[in-house]
Order: C-alpha cells, then structure tokens, then sequence
C-alpha cells in the first residue's frame, strides 16, 4: 500500500464520461452506453468511461437486498399519459409531465431486457392463475401476462434483481472501467466556467488513496437520503430504515455545491409501513386485499373519508394521493385510537374460502416471499413475536421522513427534458436566477442546469413513480445524451477550479484532525477538539426530528421552529469542519453526514419558502395548513452558493402536458 | 438484526486481504480482525457497525462458510427467532424458526439463467448515430409505448 493514513496516495485520472454510483440508474446508463461509444468510435470519436462505486455493485444501491415486485411497468393496455397523470396525483399535483410521459413510454424496454438476462417475472396463465418467474412461460416481451399486484406493478421473484442487472452493467462497461469502493465526495466545476462540471474527488474506502477524475460528462446517481430525521429505532435498530441506510444525500449535496438547480426538496416519503421492520404493504393492500384498520377494527379510509374533500382534486381520484393516506390514518393515531392494523387475518381467511389447500399453501409462500425477496427484517420480526399473518394481524406505522425523487416522493435535481411532448420553452414566473434556463429543456436529455452534469434515478427530480426499472431507463436516456454532449463538445477541455492540493487536504481534512489531537484527551470518543460523525448525525437528526416536521411532533412544523433549526444547522456545517475520522471506515461515514447536513438544510429551506402543506400526511406547516392552489401550485427551486453556503429559493410556474381532469371522471 | 459470525466457522476467507463479506457489504460493515486485537479472534470477520446493519442478508447468503447469520434487532424484536437463507445458483432456500418453535421452509426462484452467463449485447444491434436526439434506445425490446399522441395536449 503506497499511501499512509496521514499521507494518502494522490491518483489523478482524465476519461471523458464519468458515471458516478452502481445503482440501477449506473447500471442502465453503462449498458446504453457502451453500444453508442462504438458507434461514436466509428466516427472518429474515441470516448473514454469510467464507473465508480462506494459500494460493490451486486448489492449496491437501494435494490441490494433485492425486491418482490417491478413498480412500473405500463404494458400494452396502458397510455404513458396514463402513467404521468398517476404520478402527478400521487404528488398532489405538481410535477414534470413531460419527465413521467418520457419515463413512461421507454420503462418497459428495460424490464424486458431484466427478463431476458434471467430475472423471474410472475405470469398469469388463461386460467387466471398464478405463477413464479421460473416456469419458463411466455416472455413480457412476448405478449406473456405478467401478475399485476396494482395497476402499475409487476410481481417478481427479485432476490437476485440487482445482481442480475450488475452483472449485464458490468460486462458491458468491461471490469477496467469500473472501481468499486471509491467514495466520491466532491464534485469539481471548471476553471473557466463556473456552470460546466470538470470532474470530481473522492477516495478508497480500502486504502490510503485519493482520486481525482478529470470528466467532461459525469452521471450523479448515488441514490436518495436516509437518516437526517431521528428513526424510531435508536439502538441496533438505527439501521433498518426503509429506505437503505447508505443512501446519505450525495446525489443531491453535491450537485448543489455543483451550482445545480434543486425542485421540490420540500417533498419527503413517509411510508406507512409494517412496524419496526417496515416491510412492504403493497402486495398486502393489493394482492391480498387486506384493508388497514384502526384499534376497533375500523377501516380508517372509510371512516375518514370526508377528510379528502379537504384537499381538491387530489383527494378526489381513485387512489387518492400517498399523503392523504397517510392523512386519515394520522387522525386515527393523533386522536387515540391506535395501533393501526393490517387487517391480516380477515384477508388470508376469506381468500382461503374460494382456494384450494394447494393454492393456500402457494399464497402462504408468496406473503412470505413477499418480504423475504427484499426485507428479511420483517420477517424477523414477525418471527421474534410469533407473528403468524393468519393468525395475528400486524401493526402498520409511518416511518420518520425520507427524501427521495424515485419512489413516492419527488425531491431531486431540474434537468432538461425531451423535446417533442410539448413542455414549456419559457419561464413565467419572475425571480429565477438569469443565468438558468428558462424552458423545461436545454438540449440534452437528463442533464442539470450545470454543464455536462447529469443526473438520473433518485437525483430526477419532480417525476418520481419510476422505482427501480424507471431509474434504469432514466440512466439509459443520460447515457445517451452524455454521449451526445461529449461529441459536441470535442474541443473542450476540462480544467479544475481547484487545485489537487487543495482537495486532497479537504477530503482527509477528518483524518487531519483525528491525527493532530487524539491524545489530547484519554477517551478517543470524548475531545473538546473534534466531533465524530456519529454524535453529528444524531444532531442533525435530533435538530430535522424535533423542529423539522419529523415523528416527534407528529410530522408538524412552522416558521418559529424552522427559524430556530435554521440557526442550529448554520452552527452543525460549522462544527461538521471538525469532524474526525479515526479511520477509513469514519471518513466514509464523515462525509456521508457531510452530505446529509447539506440536504436536510435543503429540504428546511424549501419547506419554509413554500407558504402552505402541500403534503398533508407527509408534513403540515401548522401556521400554514391548506394547500393554496392559487399561489402554491408550482415548483419551489433553489441553487446554493458554496462561497457564501446559502440556498436561494424560488418559484417556477407549472404547466399540465396531459389532462388530469380525466384522473376525476 | 444486526448479522454476526459465527467464531467456529469463518476462516477469515482463508488468510486474502479481503473477505467475502467485506467485498460484498453495501454499507462497508464488515470488517476482517487480521490480528485478533479488536475481537480477540484472529484472521476472522465481524460487523464493526450492527447500529447501522440494514439486515440486507447481502454477507449472509454470499459467505462461503456460511458463518454469518442475524440476531434480531435486540432493541426491538424478542430473542429466539432465526431467519437463514442458502443461496444457490437459481434459487434460494429459507428456514424460519420462531421463537415458539414453529418451523417453515420456503424456496424461491432467484434466476432462470446460470450465474455469469448473460451476454449483454448478443444478438443487438449496433447503434445508430443519426438517431441519438431521438426518442428510443439503441435496441428495443418490444417494449416502447409510443402513447396516443392526443393525449398530449400542449403539443
């Protein structure tokens, strides 16, 4: 090993298209890729890669553990129109059609390539019934019946999703172009041009090393952010969120360093969910037809279901949206009638009356699978309790809040959009910064408003809906433009606003400080002179839990308390300089935190700029509970500027691409 | 659950640099105790961050040993209950055990073709320059929904 812990190696590189995480969206985009690199090859264009990972792609990214389900998939029976209304529902309203509608009519070509590379996709035969993925049935693309567990899932045998993908990502982009455990923590804006990307730093989470990579193009797609609000497990159970616990908010921190423009970061996910191991509900509700009730056994949606002519047109669709779910159920909670139920046994009893013992015992196995395919958690639980679902029903609780622009949420990055659907050319709101576009689209497909940085996944944001196959497609579509951008920008070439100096020292900076004053005092843990990251993220979480609308005041906010957060995380960035790191394990966790602070400081910001509860269910300002249509119906955007380290919020008009009064006929 | 090895059965992945379970852990939880001086056991593995262990089974179903299994969260499920997979090449088998006893067994498709066998490219066609500003990938897949284009209703 060249480099010491005081004294990394210092390794610079130069590629033309860096792809930044091994997630499905780095996935999609290394195997789109490749084939237009040959191509490019051939007209002279010879395009260099490289993919790096903070993990090891079979199991990186939020699919590691696997899933039960594919939750989009339009097929053949339905519109991509169809698909972007849903999402701009479930979203109340406010998100880009023009982002979905794109997503919507590229995702299946995805989840056919899964099947084809060997993913198990449940079919239903002509008889209606149901089978596993392994029965060598008639192909999706081949016109074979996938089981729809909803009107936009799929269900699958997906313990080995991600390792299924990675490995067609990986023999795609070829082993030399990919470093794994690479953590990068900075990206890096070009010398003469502030609003181009030249590359990024980072290190090894395995030696003394520190890269910087030179990139005209780079894809950030390093997934959502988990464990800025307080978890309502704080022992062991810290680490079993919903969502994964290394998903630290670097997509979003760094392209806001970036001078990237942010949208919706006051949007957040609170899943409800089965309690403490937060195990999936949707094939529950769906498959199963389980209903949730309150202590008494009443069904809280229909009994509060008055609550969702609080909230037009959004409460009024079929499946009114996500929050307001969570709505009704919170009044049940708030005024006393917990716990709340998944009603178990009432569903497993009746479907039982019209099935076989042959098909009880496959649906016995398809409830278990359920969880064991992608959160084994829950499956502990339920066996530490004696929790058998035919015999005892399982408590359901909303999680603490996430951010995230992939599942039901749609906090994330503004990137450019396609061209042909008919999305707005120019802004009509006043206040947006002069130097960024103005339409909702600037010449390639996924990129930020910083040159050559793109984003896809999690980082999209105001889309959302688009799961795991829907951030395969999204990498899919970067990749492209990427390479697009790189041709047309052939003479360019990148040049570092800082010097490698400069970054190597503030990416060991934690290892600086460990090292200068560990023996100051007699407990490493315990040092007037640093603090560990640890300790720091339970101050980030206490500070977003208890003024920032997390579980401690049952998701409920406002001005005073946001005004007071504010302050406190002006002083957490201030003391975050001090982390230490004792090792290479707290470096990567230091900057993890880093990354979280700047997110949460994000999503304050924007929740505080936006004078209403959009998400009622998900957080409710209390000195503004209504959603004002007339005034709020648009996008809260901000940049941030790292020499003064503030965001500047404002608005940006929204506009419907497709008719979403059809959602309430 | 945090996931814990087993002392009798991990062999430090027989003396190489790195684990099997450190190569595979998304969260970089596990870690190898080359000289015994964090555990107390030697050329042996172990979870140095359980607070942060998402139970993602990824260590458990890759350990050649089989030497990883979990305890549930102890903060928050009663002891007693076992969770354990063996993976195999295209499909994986579950043992459950409940605190009271109670047994079940499961097993579950995983893939429907051999492991390391896929080629990504075979049988696709090469891409086609003229169409990169176009809608569409390089191949389809049968799978693109070009929509109804009046439903598009700015355009």
């Amino acid at each position: 090993m060249a480099g010491e812990f005081g004294n990394p190696e210092v390794v610079e590189e130069s590629v033309d298209i860096l792809l930044i995480g091994g997630g499905m969206a780095c996935c999609g985009a290394a195997y789109e890729l490749m084939r237009w690199l040959e191509a490019a090859k051939k007209d002279g264009h010879d395009l260099s890669v490289k993919l790096v990972d903070k993990a090891a792609m079979d199991r990186s990214g939020a699919v590691a553990q696997g899933l039960s389900a594919i939750n989009t998939y339009i097929g053949t029976e339905q519109d991509p129109a169809d698909y972007a209304r849903m999402v701009s529902n479930d979203l109340m309203g406010i998100t880009r059609d023009d982002l979905a509608y794109d997503l919507g009519r590229h995702v299946d070509e995805s989840v056919h390539l899964f099947e084809e590379w060997g993913l198990p996709i449940w079919k239903t035969d002509e008889n209606g019934e149901r089978h596993d993925g392994s029965k060598g049935m008639t192909s999706l693309a081949d016109g074979g019946k996938p089981v729809r567990s909803g009107k936009w899932q799929i269900m699958i045998n997906g313990e080995s999703y991600k390792w299924i993908v990675a490995e067609a990502a990986k023999k795609a982009l070829g082993m030399e172009n990919i470093e794994e455990r690479i953590f990068i923590v900075k990206l890096i804006n070009d010398k003469n041009d502030p609003n181009r990307i030249a590359g990024a730093v980072g290190f090894s989470v395995r030696e003394n090393k520190v890269i910087v990579i030179k990139a005209k193009a780079i894809l950030l797609a390093a997934g959502g952010c988990v464990n800025i609000f307080r978890p309502r497990s704080v022992g062991e159970g810290t680490g079993r969120a919903w969502y994964p616990v290394w998903n630290s908010g670097s997509t979003y921190s760094m392209a806001a360093e970036a001078g990237a423009e942010l949208t919706l970061m006051e949007n957040r996910f609170v899943p409800t969910r089965f309690k403490d191991g937060y195990g999936p509900v949707g094939a529950w509700f769906l498959l199963f037809k389980a209903k949730a009730t309150n202590a008494f056994g009443e069904v809280y949606m229909d009994r509060n279901k008055e609550m969702l002519n609080d909230y037009p047109p959004y409460g009024a669709a079929a499946v009114p949206a996500s929050c307001l779910r969570n709505h009704l159920m919170l009044k049940e909670m708030k005024e006393g009638r917990g716990p709340i139920y998944m009603d178990t046994v009432t569903a497993l009893a009746n479907l039982r009356k019209t099935l076989s013992p042959r098909e009880v015992k496959h649906l016995e196995a398809e409830a278990w699978e359920d969880f064991l395919d992608m959160c084994v958690g829950q499956c502990g639980i339920w066996v530490g309790e004696n929790i058998e679902p035919e015999k005892k029903n399982s408590e359901l609780m909303p999680t603490e809040p996430y951010l995230l622009g992939s599942h039901s949420g749609c906090c994330g990055i503004w990137v450019s959009g396609p061209t042909d659907v008919g999305a707005p050319t120019e802004e009509t709101e006043a206040g947006v910064p002069e130097h960024l576009p103005s339409g909702w689209n600037w010449g390639y497909r996924g990129m930020t408003t910083v040159n050559g940085l793109f984003t896809a996944g999690d980082g999209v944001g105001a889309s959302g809906h688009k799961f795991s196959s829907g951030s395969h497609t999204e990498g899919r579509m970067a990749a492209k433009s990427m390479v697009k951008y790189c041709i047309d920008n052939k003479d360019l070439t990148p040049e570092l606003d800082t010097s490698v100096e400069d970054l190597v020292a503030a990416v060991y900076q934690p290892v600086k400080t460990f090292l200068e004053y560990k023996d100051y005092t007699t407990a490493i843990d315990v040092n007037p002179n640093y603090i560990t990251p640890k300790m720091l993220q339970f101050r980030l979480q206490k500070i977003m839990d208890e003024y920032v609308a997390g579980i401690a005041t049952y998701y409920q906010t406002n001005a005073e308390m946001m005004k007071i957060a504010g302050e406190k995380i002006d002083m957490l960035k201030e003391d975050a300089k001090k982390m230490r790191a004792k090792d290479l394990h707290e470096l990567l966790r230091a900057w993890e935190n880093y990354h979280r602070i700047l997110t949460a400081e994000a999503h304050l910001k924007h929740i505080e700029f936006r004078q209403e509860s959009r998400y009622p269910g998900f957080y409710y300002r209390t000195d503004k509970n209504f959603v004002d249509e007339e005034n709020w119906h648009c996008f809260v955007n901000s940049i941030y500027d790292k020499e003064t380290q503030k965001f500047t919020c404002f608005k940006r008009a929204h506009k419907d691409l497709v008719d979403k009064s059809k959602l309430f006929k | 659950m945090p996931t814990f090895v087993r002392t009798e059965k991990c062999d430090g992945c027989k003396g190489q640099d790195k684990t099997a379970c450190m190569y595979i852990c998304p969260h970089d939880l596990m870690k190898l105790d080359k000289d015994g001086s964090e555990t107390g056991h030697a050329m042996k593995a172990f979870n140095q961050e359980p607070e942060q262990c998402w139970e993602c089974y990824s260590c458990v179903k890759i350990c050649p040993q089989q030497a990883i299994e979990c305890r549930h969260y102890a903060d928050i499920v009663p002891l007693g209950g076992s969770v354990q997979p063996l993976r195999g090449t295209d499909s994986i088998m579950w043992t459950i055990k409940f605190r009271n006893g109670v047994m079940k067994r499961f097993k579950f498709p995983i893939r429907t073709t051999p492991e390391g066998s896929i080629d990504p490219y075979a049988g696709k066609p090469e891409a086609d320059m003229s169409k990169i500003e176009d809608t569409g990938f390089f191949v389809t897949c049968n799978g693109y929904r070009a929509g109804n284009p009046s439903e598009l209703i700015c355009k």
